[in-house]
């Protein structure tokens, strides 16, 4: 069995401490065939069902305390004995190819818990997209860990990419933060399965910020999406309420579909990011590679999604 | 103009930072410096002390006794003062998160030796702004920190009148970076958040006193010129804050008090005697204009780029103090600086600098709210000074220039030059806490700390739990305990995220970039290293400095910040798949942490090389080596790119040496 094929089978059989070796792996640009080995062996049909975590993707703007929020919420799904795995994509854009990662300092943990995993890594591209690696990541540890965070930063497009590989969406705002509302409003941002106004701490303000948030909810027509006031300082409050949310959307999701549109969406973003646009042409354009993602087999994993394209590139 | 004074000034207070293992061994040194003429005393606490543990506590390890004396009761306080009239004495304590806390101690000392409160004269320093920004010994979140310190000043001002609650320092922000612009602006509004918050917390007609008892802790680095201008021009700040903001009226309210630790970061490990000089030319800089003249001084020793120093090294420090106030004739003088084109036009210049940087600072909101900007910039301003250092524009006698050099008479002696702290005195002093708990009134203290969570809860003043708690044979680490239950733990920003991008781009920088993007390619992801601080030293400019060296040359670079235990930066490493570890401490706890974190990371089989920075004496290093450390660098290694390009080499040996095994 290759290595990769190794760390996958571990990843199903539940062993947490793969999880640094498995980010070693799907980081590596030179191990294509080891990352679908990998990748096969977490796949729902070698499963046989869907990867068992909640796969959840937090975004916002910078300076919304996503990061403290985040370490609270470790706290509470610790409490809860819920094993969790953080991918933390830090948005200092890199400067001369390298990258200062900071993130896990924002979250507590105890290094002899090996049910809490933090990875950091830099954020692809100056808009602070997904790396492959990231989605790879998240792909297998849904395998292993009952939760999987990928943390963003950012408004109008981060929450998109999220999306891609998350089976929920927290989008985190701040009180007084008008762009959110705006970006909402203009239909800039996609609508998040939860909003969480944090700093719940600065009382009117906060509590501004949430009526502002619902009045444009409303104004959108979806009422289903969750309003949560936090706040992650002392005493810290609307955590478990949060938590709850969270569990509630999952809950109502169709899972195996949110799961194939995730598979599929990584699959056209991992091509895109290989080949570029001139792979996109080769397929007749970003619709046409959508289409004949559709047509595959529902439960094909990602690095088969994208060897189907690549066929069809030529 | 009258050109002599009617007769001498009195001399400032003179002081000498001071402490270490024991309460009992720094009594004894307390005393033998007071015999040499020393007029106050300096009080130096170890970091476990400053940031709230017991010694018995994991985050103590390696700690205790290092830096400073280590005071977990006030049984420790009463052996610290034993025999020293405190009636009599003028106490500065470098202490900030636990100053509430400290000063309890002493208080409750005082009243158990039959005195009153109101006749202690001291100062506690207390800023805990530059704790965020500089010194790293913070405990609490800003706003509980704001709080306890609003809670000092407005119990002091009217139990404690003649304490100085809080001493604003400077000191710190300059030995972190800051270009006088810099160090002035901050300091003044760190000033300001603290005067905001004491408003909220006193009746309005006591704000000209509380004005009057907040007093400075400054620095002077060699260009002693220049930092005599910026003395003046803190005066001048000061005043217009006084006048403007608070309404102060009274002239002796508005006065600039300063007391002054001359320049560290400027002493360096190489031809170490060279800073005798620098110190006297920066005592020059405080004394030299009658109008700006320090009240207190306290001077550092020639080794402290080596170590800790040894009562000898002390004296000497002392006796330059003596010579300068006893034997020159700089106290029969007015001003020497009255009407001097240069001095006028300096201070100008300051002026100017330091409004606007003020202004800026009010624009994010005053210091509280501005503490990441602040620290970025300081980031910044420490980078460029290093840059100018490698590049020679900026000359250091003996360091990057004029480095032949005669063996040194100084270091021969077996000790090496510095004083070492005996490893038993942690163990003895873990046994000696755990002895004090078990034969206290145990119900009583769970009582005290009861009531103390319950004021900290809410808005009360928090000093008379906690002199309650220091009376009923409370620890350290119970006292802080109790506060971090209430208010919350707190990781201050570490700047090197917000820091620009290296500015020059040099030959040297560009080959290592390519040289890490070699690297990179032939382990097939990013080369990623992991800069940690181990321990409770919270001095990161080394740490901060390399971190964002190290992205300059494109890599990745996790850094966590402060005070990591052992165990925290080897999972880090392993959950982070570094390729390269670089540990900085400088509070000298290497021997103990540094081995255990070596073991910590085989534990969890992390097999990556590893790398330390600090102040290390050359006797330490064949140990660290012989506990699988690969490089070791001191103060002397100040070239960043040269450190560096050994790291990159590091790895990529590792990575051939993997490829062909």
């Amino acid at each position: 069995m290759t290595a990769g094929a190794e760390l996958g089978v571990r990843l199903r059989d539940g062993d947490l401490t793969a999880a640094p070796a498995v980010l070693n792996l799907v980081e590596r640009r030179d191990a294509h065939d080891e990352v679908a080995a990998l990748l096969r062996e977490v796949s729902p049909a070698a499963i046989g069902a869907e990867a068992r975590a909640h796969v959840i993707g937090i975004t916002g703007p910078p300076g919304a305390g996503k990061s403290t929020l985040l370490g609270e919420l470790v706290r509470a799904w610790r409490g809860d004995r819920r094993s969790v795995a953080v991918l933390a994509v830090d948005p200092s854009s890199r400067r001369s190819g390298g990258a200062l990662l900071g993130d896990r300092a924002r979250i507590p943990f105890d290094p002899a818990d090996d049910a809490v995993f933090v990875r950091s890594t830099a954020a692809a591209g100056r808009l602070g997209g997904l790396a492959p690696a990231t989605r790879a990541a998240a792909h297998a540890l849904a395998a292993a860990f009952d939760v999987v965070v990928v943390e963003t930063v950012g408004v109008g497009q981060s929450e998109t990419e999220v999306a891609e590989v998350a089976d929920s969406v927290a989008v985190i705002v701040q009180p007084g933060s008008g762009d959110v509302l705006q970006f909402l409003k203009a239909g800039i941002m996609e609508i998040p399965d939860v909003l969480v106004v944090t700093k719940a701490d600065l009382g009117d303000v906060a509590m501004r910020a949430r009526r502002d948030l619902h009045a444009a909810l409303r104004a959108l027509g979806d009422s289903d999406v969750e309003v949560v006031a936090v706040s992650s300082v002392r005493p810290v409050s609307g955590i478990d309420d949060l938590v709850a949310a969270l569990d509630a959307h999952r809950e109502r999701l169709d899972l195996a579909e949110r799961r194939l549109a995730s598979r599929r969406a990584s699959a056209l973003a991992d091509f895109a990011a290989e080949h570029g646009e001139r792979g996109l042409r080769a397929l007749g354009g970003r619709r046409a590679a959508q289409r004949a993602l559709t047509e595959a087999d529902p439960g094909a994993d990602v690095p088969a999604l994208v060897a189907r394209l690549e066929g069809l590139a030529g | 103009m009258e050109h002599r004074l009617p007769e001498p000034d009195r001399p400032w207070m003179m002081r000498t930072y001071a402490g270490h293992s024991t309460a009992k061994k720094s009594n004894e040194l307390y005393r033998s410096n007071l015999a040499k003429g020393q007029t106050g005393l300096s009080v130096a606490f170890d970091l476990p002390t400053q940031t709230g543990y017991d010694p018995d506590d994991e985050l103590a390890r390696g700690e205790v006794g290092k830096v400073g004396v280590p005071i977990a009761h006030k049984g420790d306080m009463h052996a610290l003062f034993d025999g020293i009239p405190l009636a009599e004495m003028n106490t500065s304590m470098t202490i900030n998160a636990t100053a509430a806390w400290l000063l309890a101690l002493y208080i409750v000392v005082a009243e158990e030796n039959g005195l009153d409160p109101a006749a202690l004269q001291g100062t506690t320093q207390n800023d805990i702004i530059k704790e965020f920004l500089a010194r790293g010994t913070y405990a609490f979140p800003p706003g509980p920190s704001m709080r306890l310190i609003a809670d000092m000043v407005a119990y002091t001002v009217e139990r404690v009148p003649r304490w100085n609650p809080i001493n604003i320092c400077s000191y710190h922000l300059q030995e972190a970076g800051a270009t006088p612009v810099q160090e002035i602006a901050y300091a003044m509004s760190n000033a300001i958040a603290v005067l905001d918050a004491v408003r909220e917390r006193v009746p309005q007609e006591l704000m000209g006193t509380v004005f009057g008892r907040i007093s400075f802790f400054v620095n002077a680095g060699v260009r002693f010129v220049e930092e005599h201008a910026k003395l003046r021009a803190m005066a001048v700040l000061w005043e217009e804050v006084g006048r403007e903001r608070y309404g102060v009226r009274d002239d002796k309210h508005l006065r600039f008090r300063y007391g002054v630790q001359v320049n560290s970061l400027g002493l360096t490990e190489s031809q170490p005697e060279n800073n005798v000089q620098r110190i006297v030319l920066e005592a020059l800089a405080v004394t030299l204009g009658r109008d700006a003249r320090a009240r207190a001084i306290q001077l550092p020793a020639w080794n402290e780029a080596l170590g800790l120093p040894r009562p000898w090294d002390q004296q000497w420090s002392l006796r330059i103090q003596q010579v300068l106030a006893y034997e020159t004739d700089l106290l029969e003088y007015p001003d020497l600086f009255e009407g001097s084109k240069v001095m006028d036009g300096l201070v100008a210049e300051l002026l100017e600098g330091a409004r606007a940087e003020m202004a800026i600072v009010e624009e994010h909101g005053g210091a509280v709210r501005a503490v990441d900007y602040m620290k970025a910039a300081l980031v910044d301003s420490h980078r460029e000074r290093l840059r100018r250092i490698e590049s020679g524009e900026h000359v250091i006698v003996g360091v990057n220039r004029y480095t032949e050099s005669e063996p040194s008479p100084l270091l021969q002696g077996a000790d090496g030059g510095i004083l070492t702290v005996d490893p038993e005195v942690e163990a003895q002093q873990q046994e000696a806490v755990v002895l004090w708990r078990a034969e206290r009134d145990q119900v009583a203290v769970d009582a005290a700390l009861a009531q103390l969570r319950e004021v900290a809860a809410g808005d009360g003043n928090i000093m008379e739990a906690t002199l309650a708690a220091a009376g009923a044979c409370a620890t350290t680490g119970e006292w802080a305990g109790a506060l971090r239950e209430a208010f919350g733990e707190f990781r201050a920003p570490t700047g090197v995220g917000e820091a620009a991008a290296a500015p020059a781009d040099s030959e040297a920088l560009e080959a290592l970039r390519e040289e890490v993007d070699h690297v990179s390619d032939a382990l097939g992801r990013r080369l990623k290293i992991l800069v940690g601080k181990p321990g409770l030293d919270g001095h990161s400019n080394g740490a901060e400095q390399i971190a964002v060296r190290a992205r300059d040359i494109g890599m990745d670079v996790v850094y966590e910040g402060i005070r990591l235990t052992p165990s925290q930066i080897a999972a880090s490493a392993l959950q982070e798949g570094v390729h390269v570890v670089g540990l900085s401490i400088l509070s000298g706890s290497h021997r103990e942490l540094i081995p255990a974190v070596m073991e910590a990371l085989r534990e969890r089989g992390v097999d990556v090389p590893v790398v330390v920075g600090g102040i290390i004496p050359d006797a330490d290093v064949e140990p660290l080596r012989a506990a699988g450390v690969a490089a070791v660098y001191t103060p002397k290694d100040f070239d960043l790119t040269r450190i560096m390009r050994d790291v990159v080499a590091l790895v990529a040996e590792r990575q051939r040496a993997g490829a062909s095994a």
